[in-house]
């Protein structure tokens, strides 16, 4: 997030975009509804009626896999109306005049016609995100979870800079993210074309840098991610892998072509807590101790960085993550003799400059600061791009509409979504071992619109089949006001049934991230 | 902002503009009781249990909801004020079913304690007898509308902490209850389940269906499931995480947790299938073996794969050190950047 969550509660209006922010980050949605009891109004553009929309001043709801068009639609008004904030454009800007000419294109009957949003509903959103300020953009993985996810998350970079939204409190562009150490799992280079603080792997100083600090010779050219990994071991490029702590047998898309590639791999370890979907494939499982059986410190969703303290002594002969990583780089030749998490967290200052002032010391001091935090004495950086961008000047791309990889059609005529529901958390391998969850939300279901259902005469409750080109399902339906005529959606929590069975492979060329929010299907009675 | 200065019990206070007696009374060390008060949730002044004397202002006002002003003159405690608390209280237990000690529900009930402290130990007076409803619909928590003492701190923390709304007073009179929109089932209105209520509730009217045993400790950890960063406190006690609680100085929540943190944070820890030992496959499957067998026969293996040829996951469920070293270990160790993880996903 380029503001902190606090900020939601300083905007004139919200846009909600992509995320179903109740049930997938309920602290946040209540910070948002608070804001709404005292005055900010929320703009809900989303493919399904999600419980925001009753305290919304405005829902619209275009058809899944339309965003750039309706963004690029509302920005065409903003421009037309004279809306944009030309003195933030002309001074903290570049690029606008070549979107301009592509938002030319993007007129409300244009729009309204890939998207289904009305024009005139386009054009009064467009007057109430423009007409308001500081204005924030919120979303999720509703807008990335595409092949064109890239293009999804620059189009709201370029709707906040024209009404001036960046860099101010109380607006920017902000990514409710889905995992509780998903922003430090970035930030300390878990990614394969970025060390610790997105330093790129391509480039030689920084790559020197590191071959310093650690003492070895370093790769130069960029790895391979999680969603071109599988292929590679199928294509025998891949030949081992050593997974911690997920569960890509769930949580990636088309699931028969995961098994079959990791059941492809020479060596496959996981270290997990659990006999997860994937650890049953592996050759070799290592049992790492819990959260609460282990010091560390993540990164939440607004870069604060917060201590996790170590409650319990890790069960059985369970080991803390990093431990097991020490042991077997020890005893493969390269030594890592870290006494405790303090000790890694000073190498990571040493190394990652946006933590080179985060410290156990700070963090047991009962500080939680947010990076950038450069130096000891930094307070942390609340809000990003304050004056000036972190590039410099703020860029604008010009951006076409790109429809999504597999759309409906004869044989398949639904658009499938998937997400999650509130009381289940992604592929449930934790939250499925609570019973009060699980009274809760006990079994995977798909959400059907009361007309859909009644065209195939499905019940309510009644198991179907749900059907894609890469595989099938059976579930139970449920009538729903929530989401469309056309659409159907399917949380991805339950094994038994399991949504990714039917997603598209299909990735964004840059992100490579697969489009999950989007594929063709069928429903059928069994 | 401005500073007011008054007199509690005969004791100079200074306080800010905008705070109230009861504030100014605890700045002052005077002890107040109060029962609708919650330093969450915006002042209601329901009970009147917090009544006191004001000179030059008529009747006894709730200190909880009466501002402050310069020069005033404040009576925490006499006779009268004492004697009015105590029926207050009398009025509250005779419209209160007295078998609470022998229910799991709320152990940790408010109202039993503040009446032990008044010395109120029976109300002496003949109650109307009221049927509240009972609402055993969500499977998390039971509704016992018997219970409830009408202090609407649950209505206050779900409207206010959570901007939603689902329950508010409904009915009249006597019939007064706390309840859902038309009065239907918790389970059938917009509730989100994550128990706020009940922990704002000081009698067993709102009660957890499994009621965690008080811990020895508290340690703050932070949530595991989305990338909010709620700050929970674990309670343990005799070796295990029993307990898990909002913290109230967590910088995003402020004490609030969702359904999922607030019951699902623990419950996999102590879970049976939890792996406890090292895993090999031998033919065909998955045998207990030793750390030493283990992490031999995957250097062993892996040995040969330096380069392109491996790749690893690491994980946003681990901490940042765990990443750090993993993305470490794939690059020094093993000479490739193929380490990412599920953000994708």
């Amino acid at each position: 997030m380029t503001n902190p969550i606090a900020d939601f509660s300083e905007s004139e209006v919200i846009l909600i975009t992509g995320s179903n922010t109740t049930e997938a980050h309920p602290i946040i949605a209540n910070r948002m509804r608070r804001a709404a009891r005292a005055g900010t109004k929320l703009l809900v553009i989303e493919p399904r009626a999600i419980p925001l929309v009753d305290q919304a001043s405005m829902f619209l709801r275009p058809r899944p896999g339309t965003d750039v068009a309706w963004i690029n639609g509302l920005m065409h008004v903003i421009v037309k109306e004279g809306l944009a904030d030309s003195e933030y454009i002309a001074s903290r800007t570049e690029g606008f005049d070549e979107m301009a000419e592509m938002l030319k294109k993007f007129d409300p009957d244009t729009v309204a016609k890939i998207t289904g949003i009305a024009a005139d509903d386009l054009v009064a959103a467009a007057r109430l995100f423009a007409g308001a300020k500081p204005a924030s953009i919120a979303y999720a993985m509703g807008i990335t979870q595409h092949i064109t996810g890239t293009d999804n998350v620059k189009s709201l970079a370029n709707l906040a800079m024209l009404t001036g939204n960046v860099g101010v409190v109380g607006g920017g562009v902000n990514p409710l993210r889905g995992q509780n150490n998903v922003q430090g799992a970035c930030d300390l280079g878990a990614l394969p074309n970025v060390y610790p603080g997105y330093q790129k792997v391509t480039d030689a100083t920084v790559q020197k840098k590191f071959e310093q600090a650690w003492g070895v010779d370093l790769p130069a050219h960029v790895g391979l991610t999680v969603t071109e990994v599988l292929p590679g071991i199928l294509a025998g490029k891949v030949k081992a892998l050593y997974i911690m702590g997920e569960n890509p047998m769930l949580s990636d898309p088309d699931t028969a072509h995961v098994e079959k590639a990791l059941r492809a791999a020479d060596l496959l370890v996981v270290q997990d807590i659990f006999l997860t979907e994937t650890a049953k494939l592996a050759d070799v499982v290592l049992p790492a101790a819990s959260y609460v059986e282990r010091d560390g410190t993540v990164t939440n969703t607004e870069r604060r960085v917060q201590r996790t303290g170590k409650a319990i002594e890790p069960l059985g002969d369970s080991r803390a993550d990093w431990e097991i990583i020490c042991d077997l780089s020890t005893r493969m030749g390269y030594e890592m003799n870290y006494a405790s998490v303090n000790e890694i967290m000073i190498e990571i200052a040493q190394v990652t400059p946006q933590y080179g002032g985060i410290s156990y010391a700070r963090l047991e001091a009962g500080e939680t600061p947010c990076w950038p935090c450069p130096t000891a004495d930094h307070p942390g950086t609340g809000v990003l791009h304050v004056g000036k961008f972190s590039r410099g000047l703020g860029h604008f791309h010009a951006i076409d509409f790109q429809a999504a990889d597999e759309l409906p059609d004869k044989d398949y005529p639904m658009i499938l979504t998937t997400g999650r529901i509130s009381a289940q958390f992604h592929t449930g391998t934790m939250s499925r071992k609570s019973p009060g969850l699980n009274a809760l939300a006990p079994e995977a279901f798909v959400q059907v619109c009361p007309k859909d259902a009644a065209a195939l005469g499905i019940q309510d409750g009644e198991k179907i089949r749900v059907r894609t080109r890469r595989g099938q399902i059976e579930l139970k339906a449920r009538h729903a006001d929530m989401v469309d005529q056309g659409v159907i959606f399917i949380p991805f929590h339950f094994h038994e049934a399991a949504a990714n069975v039917l997603t598209n492979t299909a990735l964004d060329p840059i992100a490579k991230i697969p489009e999950l929010k989007v594929c063709a299907a069928k429903m059928e009675r069994l | 902002m401005a500073e007011l200065s008054l007199t509690i019990d005969g004791q100079q206070v200074a306080v800010a503009e905008g705070a109230t007696i009861l504030d100014a009374a605890r700045a002052a060390g005077v002890a107040i009781p109060t029962l609708c008060h919650d330093p969450d949730l915006e002042p209601y002044g329901g009970c009147r249990l917090c009544i006191v004397k004001v000179e030059g202002m008529r009747g006894m006002p709730p200190s909880c909801i009466t501002k402050a002003a310069d020069g005033m003159c404040v009576t925490t405690a006499d006779e009268e004020i004492v004697a009015a608390r105590r029926t207050v209280m009398r009025l509250l237990l005779a419209d209160h079913p007295n078998d609470c000690l022998s229910r799991r529900g709320n152990l940790d009930c408010e109202l039993q304690r503040l009446a032990k402290d008044m010395g109120v130990r029976e109300h002496g007076l003949i109650p109307l007898t009221r049927e509240g409803s009972i609402d055993q619909s969500n499977p998390v928590f039971v509704r016992d509308m018997n219970r409830c003492v009408l202090c609407a701190r649950c209505v206050g923390a779900c409207e206010q902490i959570l901007g939603l709304g689902a329950i508010h007073f409904i009915r009249r009179g006597h019939a007064t209850e706390v309840g859902t929109f038309m009065g239907g089932d918790i389970a059938q209105s917009t509730c989100e389940s994550c128990g706020e209520c009940v922990v704002h509730c000081p009698t067993g009217a709102l009660a957890f269906r499994e009621p965690p045993p008080e811990p020895e400790k508290e340690v703050a950890s932070v949530c595991q499931y989305c990338g909010t960063g709620c700050s929970i406190l674990m309670g343990v006690r005799g070796g295990k995480v029993v307990r898990a609680r909002g913290n109230p100085e967590g910088p995003v929540n402020r004490g609030n947790l969702c359904v999922k943190g607030r019951f699902g944070a623990i419950e996999y820890v102590h879970h049976p299938e939890r792996l406890t030992t090292p895993l090999i496959r031998r033919e065909g499957e998955l045998q207990e073996a030793s750390w030493d067998e283990a992490l031999d026969l995957v250097a062993e293996k892996l040995a040969p794969h330096k380069g392109d040829a491996f790749a690893s996951f690491s994980s946003a469920k681990v901490a940042n050190e765990d990443n750090y070293l993993m993305q470490k270990f794939t690059r020094a160790v093993m000479g490739t950047n193929s380490v990412d993880h599920c953000a994708r996903l």
